[in-house]
């Protein structure tokens, strides 16, 4: 049972970590209907970018904050060159313009920082808490428990800042009809370019977690994949929807490959998410917390 | 004045519904297989043959499959390198395990099994739309490829999970040669690709387009929705099948399962989308380009480096490369969207009335 | 039509045999990588080749031969690499040989080698029953196979435990990469845990491998007396990070090569400390021949690593072993076929197919140490099947054992069987070692 619980909350953990890279996604998504794949090369582009500065000497104090000037002018590049020629254009086109993007995402951060795998430290040890395994003979991680932390802190600031401010409620405004907006008097453009900034935000966080965890390497780009399938749990457009989808995905991807996975052969975390993404859409199409679409002629 | 087409009367229902309706067309169709059939064998060398010619056709033909799926019948799918891999593995296992199996049908049949495959993974679009359903076949590309590596009896048990395709025989000839190889897939391709383009007209294939372009509405004017969508996904599925065949027996040789990974699947759907959704000569147009721009960026570095001598290192120009590549795709996504075949069409009404603009 | 083409292409290949010896080079073709996901490595392997290579032309080249490269980028991609290969083959008077670096891309090129009569080395990847010259002619698995590296690693712990009786009993998993790389091991493994009488528990891991918590409850619950990790690219890393996490000792994780280099225990940071590795190649810049590329290369600007701090690094030294290796199989060509000439493929092959390092070979080549000796034959082409295991000890790799092998008998039982199922696949008439000369 204690094994069972372990690898529950082993796994609910892990889908923290999924849901940080998704949140990134379900921004874009939100504000602009665009599915941004480059959101891995952003990832991957901003730990890059933090450990690179970092052997310059600089204090973590002043290289997070560069980093983070420089993902949002990323992110506004982005929007003025890429996104905003293609308004209008089907999602799919959008969608395939931000893997170009993602190419040049990634090309671009190892011309500047070099192909070198670097460690990534972030003073947290990832090692099991004492007391937890003494008394319930449970290893669960200070890095996966902070990383729990940074996730809710990100969900609460977020969902506070939809709902709360000023730009957040724009923002909403945007989602629902770029037309009305605009009509009611909504800086679309302004709005778009705070949302690509904060999209940065999240990137520089998800690459600082999970650059800690696996390395500073081009594999970050990879946590992409892992975030699509929270995202179709969750919705495209809903914030709790990808901590939720996150935290589903992360408990039964493990419980699966413990206990199912020995009898076929093992290493099924590759497909299982996207499989049970599957089967929860046959039942609902729109995601746990999409919203629902009603199809007129 | 070029592309006039002024004066070509169509006097039966025949000619009125002839693939290619105009005389211009016509000539540039015939100008084109006759380049391929007949000059290339003679002027293109080995190297232009089996690194630049074959992929192109055999990835043209994928992208013609997914073009079906995606630019017909308006389903976007992300799983199309799984079903070519379905492809190879089942032409693997015909030819190991039915002895005197023709080639030609084992590659028919293989398509056969990934319409068959593809069918069971379109059973989700009846509910699933738009993006949802991009993510759910990305299970199909996972899954089946993780299927194909794990059960041993796919790869008649090799301790790698690595299949070596047989040699291609036909009537006793062997294609060895990489211009018989060549034009082996060369047959192959423009037959499947004149069929899809016959398909595309056909009641089949509007009732796709019909579905494409709103399925409530093709649903009201009597068009099934699942024999539609099914259809499509099996088509589809077949064209990935035979073209993912081609890629292991007259391409790779031998090949593991991860040579159809995401990565082939999302550059198959790039050459749809740069080419032309819809299109079968956006196909392709925009397989011409996937294949062909990487190798043309790599050669213009190199040509720069023994002209101008760049000072910069190897690991420089190597993503210049890429970043190269990813701008462009933006740079086409942004000029004309809906890809190289609508550029076509615009310079077709440009050509009619050129020289006289008006 | 076809004479007129072949007379044709005879024709112009003369003509480009002709302006190559003129020249006096020997051409070899790189099918490097230096972006995507396994840069890192491919950078550290091609540029150790390339400062080798520039070393042997700035003290005269071979016997007077220069050697000349040329670098195309594969991505590690296959079809990339297969364009590299068709496009550079023909080259500066043709290739002399061939190394992708990458399972996928030498798999595509198998068939194409053999066709064109370019051999193929592939340094510790690829299949293991190439190893058998009869059937593979024109691949060489210089060094190690999977398959030897198996055996070997079985043998070291058997070392560690006192003796490879007392595996009896004993659990073993075999943690791996869930892909052709990952599985080829297996059936060495299983032949000795049923010999030895050890349990082996197979583990896979899906690619990438970025998260292992499952993978890692399950070892903890299994309770193994050692972990093999079979691990690629970020999988590495990250299993050593997990291993920490439920605090499994790291120095009863034996990595593959692949799994060995400073790339793969960095990101890990203090969680990698105590790891074992097997190496095919030993790394540092105290050999003679790591001074003389530091000395008059890197000191006037000409090596190749953009980072100069990697010098004597794992993937480097594998880059300058692979250098050394084909100038000594070009060298042991021009032995017998004409010294100061251009080799022709054929003849480089028949130089690969007879190296003879000995340790004072290697010694005299300012290498020693660096890799066993090879003696490869027609009959056994990878000559040499020794692994050596080190230690990573936060700052650097530390040797445990000098080169050692495993059961060579059982593993090349095996390599026979693979390569005559392979055979008889692809109808392929093994050659009769006995004439060869």
């Amino acid at each position: 049972m204690s094994f069972f619980l372990e690898v529950l909350i082993g796994g609910l953990l892990s889908g923290v970590m999924y849901s940080l890279v998704a949140l990134g996604f379900v921004l874009i998504y939100k504000a602009s209907g665009v599915l941004n794949f480059a959101q891995g090369g952003m990832v991957f582009f901003a730990a890059l970018t933090y450990v690179g500065l970092l052997e310059f000497d600089l204090s973590p104090w002043l290289a997070i904050p560069i980093t983070l000037v420089v993902m949002v002018i990323l992110g506004l590049l982005t929007e003025r060159i890429v996104l905003r020629p293609l308004v209008n254009q089907p999602q799919i086109t959008l969608f395939m313009a931000t893997i170009g993007l993602a190419f040049f995402v990634e090309g671009l951060a190892q011309m500047m920082w070099g192909a070198n795998v670097r460690a990534l430290d972030l003073g947290l040890q990832d090692e099991p808490i004492a007391w937890v395994s003494d008394h319930l003979n449970m290893m669960i991680s200070k890095f996966d428990l902070t990383a729990a932390g940074v996730a809710a802190l990100l969900v609460t600031g977020l969902a506070l800042f939809f709902s709360r401010t000023r730009i957040g409620r724009a923002l909403r405004a945007v989602a629902d009809d770029h037309q009305a907006a605009l009509a009611v008097g909504i800086p679309l453009q302004q709005i778009w370019g705070i949302v690509w900034g904060v999209a940065g935000f999240l990137a520089l966080v998800a690459g600082l977690l999970w650059g800690a965890r696996n390395g500073v390497q081009f594999a970050l780009t990879f946590v992409a994949l892992k975030a699509l399938p929270v995202l179709i749990l969750g919705g495209f457009e809903s914030v709790p929807g990808a901590i939720v989808g996150g935290l589903i995905i992360g408990a039964t991807e493990k419980l699966a490959e413990v206990y199912f996975g020995p009898l076929v052969g093992g290493g099924i975390e590759g497909w299982f998410p996207y499989m049970l993404a599957l089967v929860f859409l046959l039942v609902r199409p729109e995601g746990i917390f999409g919203e629902k679409i009603i199809r007129r002629i | 004045m070029i592309y006039r087409e002024a004066g070509q009367f169509k006097t039966s229902y025949e000619a009125d519904a002839a693939i290619f309706p105009i005389r211009q067309d016509r000539i540039g169709i015939a100008v084109i297989l006759v380049l391929a059939y007949l000059v290339m064998p003679f002027v293109a060398t080995p190297y232009i043959f089996t690194a630049i010619l074959t992929p192109f056709l055999i990835l043209s033909l994928a992208a013609i499959g997914l073009n079906i799926l995606t630019g017909y019948c308006g389903q976007l799918s992300l799983g199309t390198a799984a079903f070519m891999a379905i492809g190879a593995f089942a032409s693997y296992n015909f030819m190991l395990r039915v002895p005197g199996m023709p080639i030609l049908v084992a590659f028919a049949l293989s398509g056969g099994i990934s319409a068959l495959v593809g069918m069971v993974f379109g059973l989700p679009s009846l509910r699933i739309r738009g993006f949802y359903l991009a993510v759910t076949t990305l299970a199909a590309q996972f899954f089946i490829v993780w299927c194909l590596a794990k059960i041993g009896w796919f790869s008649n048990y090799s301790s790698s999970g690595v299949i070596t395709a047989q040699e291609v025989t036909i009537l006793g000839y062997e294609f060895v040669s990489p211009e018989s190889r060549y034009l082996l897939v060369l047959v192959i391709v423009s037959l499947l690709a004149l069929a899809a383009k016959n398909l595309v007209r056909s009641n089949t294939g509007r009732s796709w387009m019909a579905v494409r372009d709103m399925d409530v509405a093709a649903e009201v004017i009597g068009i099934r929705l699942m024999p539609a969508k099914l259809t499509a996904f099996a088509i589809s599925s077949f064209y990935c099948g035979v073209a993912g065949a081609l890629y292991a027996y007259l391409y790779l040789g031998t090949v593991e399962p991860e040579a159809y990974n995401l990565d082939l699947s999302f550059r198959i759907l790039f050459m749809i989308i740069i080419g032309g959704v819809g299109s079968i000569l956006g196909s392709f147009l925009g397989s011409a380009f996937i294949t062909l721009l990487p190798v043309f960026l790599s050669l213009v570095v190199a040509f720069l480096e023994t002209t101008v001598h760049l000072p910069l290192s190897k690991a420089i120009t190597s993503n210049l490369e890429l970043m190269a590549f990813g701008a462009l795709i933006i740079f086409f996504l942004i000029v004309e969207p809906h890809g190289l075949a609508r550029l076509w069409q615009i310079a077709k009404e440009k050509l009619r009335l050129w020289p006289f603009p008006y | 039509m076809k004479t007129m083409k072949s007379a044709l292409l005879g024709l112009t290949m003369l003509g480009v045999a002709a302006t190559a010896t003129a020249q006096g080079e020997q051409f070899i073709p790189l099918l490097s990588y230096r972006v995507g996901p396994y840069a890192a490595g491919g950078s550290g392997y091609f540029g150790g080749a390339i400062d080798y290579f520039n070393l042997i032309n700035a003290t005269g080249g071979v016997n007077g031969v220069k050697i000349i490269y040329e670098e195309c980028e594969t991505e590690y991609n296959t079809s990339r690499g297969v364009e590299c290969y068709e496009r550079l083959k023909t080259k500066h008077g043709g290739a002399s040989t061939i190394d992708p670096l990458s399972t996928g891309i030498a798999y595509a090129l198998l068939d194409r080698v053999a066709q064109d009569g370019i051999p193929m080395t592939t340094f510790g990847y690829g299949r293991a029953d190439s190893a058998d010259g009869r059937v593979f002619k024109w691949v060489f698995p210089v060094g190690t196979t999977y398959w030897s590296q198996a055996a070997a690693m079985i043998a070291y712990l058997g070392q560690k435990v006192g003796g490879v009786d007392k595996l009896k009993g004993k659990k073993i998993v075999h943690l791996y990469h869930d892909s052709a790389f990952g599985k080829e091991p297996i059936p060495v493994l299983e032949a000795l845990a049923a010999k030895h009488g050890f349990e082996l528990i197979k583990i896979a891991v899906a690619h990438p491998g970025n998260t292992q918590e499952s993978q890692w409850l399950q070892i903890r619950q299994a309770r193994p007396d050692y972990v093999i990790l079979w691990g690629w690219g970020v999988m590495n890393p990250t299993a050593l990070k997990a291993a920490a996490k439920i605090g499994f000792p790291r120095d009863k994780v034996i990595g593959v090569w692949w799994a060995g280099s400073e790339e793969d225990v960095i990101p890990a940071g203090d969680a990698a400390k105590g790891y074992i590795t097997a190496a095919f190649s030993a790394p540092g810049t105290g050999f003679p021949v790591m001074q003389d590329i530091k000395n008059k290369l890197y000191a006037s600007g000409k090596g190749n690593l953009d980072d100069p701090s990697r010098l004597g690094s794992i993937y480097h030294t594998r880059g300058v072993s692979y250098g050394v290796i084909i100038v000594e199989a070009i060298r042991k060509a021009q032995e017998k076929f004409g010294k100061g000439k251009v080799m022709t493929p054929e003849q480089v092959r028949w130089g690969l197919e007879n190296l003879n390092l000995t340790e004072a070979r290697i010694k005299e080549l300012g290498v020693g140490g660096m890799f066993p000796p090879i003696k490869t034959s027609c009959l056994d082409h990878e000559g040499s099947g020794m692994v050596r295991f080190q230690q990573w000890d936060g700052n650097g790799f530390k040797a445990l054992t000098p080169f050692m092998s495993g059961d060579k008998e059982m593993v090349r039982k095996m390599v026979d069987a693979g390569a005559a199922k392979y055979a008889a696949e692809k109808k392929i008439t093994p050659r009769d070692c006995a004439k060869e000369g």
